[in-house]
């Protein structure tokens, strides 16, 4: 069973972030594979195993240093990556468009995603990406098993859980639920080096969803300590209902 | 060109808040462009009882679309039609609320319209007719300032966090059964089973009870539980990243930058020191307070209200006396 997991380069969610006109600014930054694109690659590698047979294929849209975290998925166990350089902006439908270009021809049978990239939280290319294919795409994954020729998906939703079925060939997004990543080992890291890593210029998408200009979030105003132990509970609760009608 | 559209969800037939809210932006900004706020909500037969509270938050048109099988969430169905209605109107704005099925939808009905997204949006305004959109981006430690090209201009807007106004003046509601054909569906869902006790999604509750690891251990959460069940309802439980990777509480609780972000209108952030990644992600809540046993914890630097202490002393106290008040209202 042939798997294409869509994985974005991001800054270390531990980042300090300090903006520079639209974007921010990247010295000294860590960047690494999205968290939640990392569970689609264990989802990935797992249903490469259970079905005994296949290959995992990484695509990533980013500059030319995407190919670092694409070496990182490669290391995991992924059999190949290619990576479409172009810009990326917040537009998620242009984003989509570059990827589904690539992926018109694809017959795998799983497309992954992870529900969101941790850096602009759209949340929106998985299911752009599978409307476009005219594919069928399930969200917010928490966990699947391939039956034959669908897939039975766990999804979590507000209130609880929602066993899903879907037909293959599918897109799913993949949300961290049981898919704990894996770490690369030594003999991965060196069998990534000769794993085929691709690399060629995305179609060219205009982006009509621009960022003009990045802001600090409003500051919050100093807060106050109350008090110290339970005796501080009253004038806490006092606060609450009247200072900030909270409660 | 001046009209805006909302979808307004609805959940076992009743119209939400977040669906209230949506429909409330819409009538906002439909007032500011000098159209009118539609509305389109799907569901099952007999739907149309419950729209038209819609109006009593802005809505002038309401569209009930009602269809056995658009009785549950399915994207299937409810991607097609909410688009086959944008493109049937001429609207400036489509807004959906940012709960999980918006955000399954939204980004399919946008793919459909070939327009953007602009995806759990904080603010949106008409600044010389043209609108001006901001949403947090790494989850909250920076706020992006958008314009987009296309109309209708797409977007999805966070729960809690937009007024609802209440209208004098009642909506027409307008019931039609949408062309689907559910035969055709690629998505089936086979099963739902609800949360113990009912429990609230922490993305949409009005009032969070977070834990971290100076809980101590996943046993003592029965003291933010005393607490959640004292508040009253639209109370969910949260937790740090912390204690989720220790498996102490389950992914769907987390809140920060690998979970979600949340914006309730009073966040409790009980034996949470307070990392980066989990200030980022809920320092939109209107009211914070913090309880923690190191008063040089970054978290009291957001709180707005701090109590230093240990929380196994405070918990208990705090739950009983929150549930006098609340018995004494």
């Amino acid at each position: 069973m042939n798997v294409t997991v869509c994985v974005k380069r991001v800054p270390d969610t531990e980042t300090r972030v300090r903006i520079d006109g639209t974007g921010i600014e990247t010295t000294g930054v860590k960047f690494i594979v999205s968290p939640y694109d990392e569970f689609a690659v264990e989802a990935a590698l797992r249903t490469k195993e259970a079905a005994g047979d296949g290959a995992v294929s990484l695509l990533s849209l980013g500059d030319a240093s995407t190919a670092e975290p694409l070496r990182a998925g490669l290391a995991m166990g992924a059999d190949s990556a290619l990576l479409l350089t172009a810009d990326v902006g917040l537009d998620g439908l242009a984003t989509a468009k570059a990827l589904a270009n690539e992926l018109q021809g694809s017959d795998d049978a799983l497309i992954l995603f992870g529900v969101k990239a941790a850096d602009d939280d759209q949340q929106q290319v998985g299911p752009m990406v599978a409307t476009l294919l005219n594919r069928p795409c399930v969200t917010g994954v928490a966990s699947f098993e391939v039956q034959g020729d669908r897939a039975v998906c766990h999804r979590e939703v507000e209130g609880g859980v929602e066993v899903i079925e879907v037909d293959l060939p599918a897109v799913l997004t993949i949300t961290k639920g049981e898919y704990e990543p894996r770490f690369a080992s030594l003999k991965g890291i060196m069998a990534a080096k000769r794993k085929p890593l691709e690399e060629k210029e995305a179609t060219s998408v205009p982006e009509r969803l621009r960022v003009d200009r990045l802001s600090e979030p409003p500051a919050r105003a100093a807060g106050r300590i109350v008090g110290e132990g339970p005796d501080a509970v009253p004038e806490l609760l006092r606060l609450l209902r009247e200072e900030a009608n909270a409660l | 060109m001046s009209d805006v559209l909302a979808f307004a969800e609805q959940r076992a037939g009743q119209i939400g808040s977040a669906a209230r809210e949506a429909v409330s932006t819409a009538a906002r900004l439909a007032g500011q462009l000098g159209g009118s706020a539609h509305v389109i909500t799907l569901g099952g037969p007999g739907l149309f009882e419950s729209a038209g509270v819609l109006g009593e938050v802005g809505a002038a048109l309401i569209s009930v679309g009602e269809h056995e099988a658009l009785l549950e969430y399915n994207p299937e169905g409810y991607a097609q039609v909410i688009a086959d209605h944008v493109r049937a109107g001429d609207f400036a704005a489509v807004i959906l609320p940012a709960t999980t099925v918006g955000k399954d939808v939204a980004p399919r009905v946008a793919a459909m319209l070939d327009v953007p997204l602009a995806s759990d949006v904080t603010s949106i305004d008409v600044d010389d007719g043209v609108l001006s959109i901001t949403k947090p981006v790494y989850s909250g430690k920076a706020f992006a300032h958008l314009s987009v090209d296309t109309v209708p201009a797409m977007v999805t807007i966070r729960p809690n966090v937009f007024q609802v106004e209440q209208h004098a003046a009642g909506g027409a509601v307008s019931t039609f059964t949408p062309d689907i054909d559910p035969s055709a569906w690629r998505i089936r869902v086979i099963e739902r089973k609800a949360a113990a006790d009912g429990a609230l999604d922490v993305s949409e509750a009005t009032t969070i009870v977070s834990g971290g690891r100076g809980m101590k251990d996943p046993e003592n959460w029965g003291l933010l539980e005393s607490l959640r069940d004292a508040l009253g309802p639209g109370v969910a439980l949260g937790a740090s990243r912390a204690v989720v990777d220790a498996g102490w509480r389950p992914h769907g609780e987390q809140v920060g930058q690998t979970g979600k972000t949340v914006a309730p209108k009073l966040y409790f952030a009980v034996g949470i020191s307070g990392a980066i990644q989990h200030l980022a992600g809920m320092r939109t809540s209107q009211t914070i307070v913090a309880i923690n046993r190191d008063a040089d914890a970054p978290i009291f630097g957001v709180a707005d209200y701090g109590i230093v202490g240990d929380l196994f002393e405070i918990l208990p106290r705090l739950a009983e006396e929150v549930a006098a008040l609340k018995a004494a209202d």
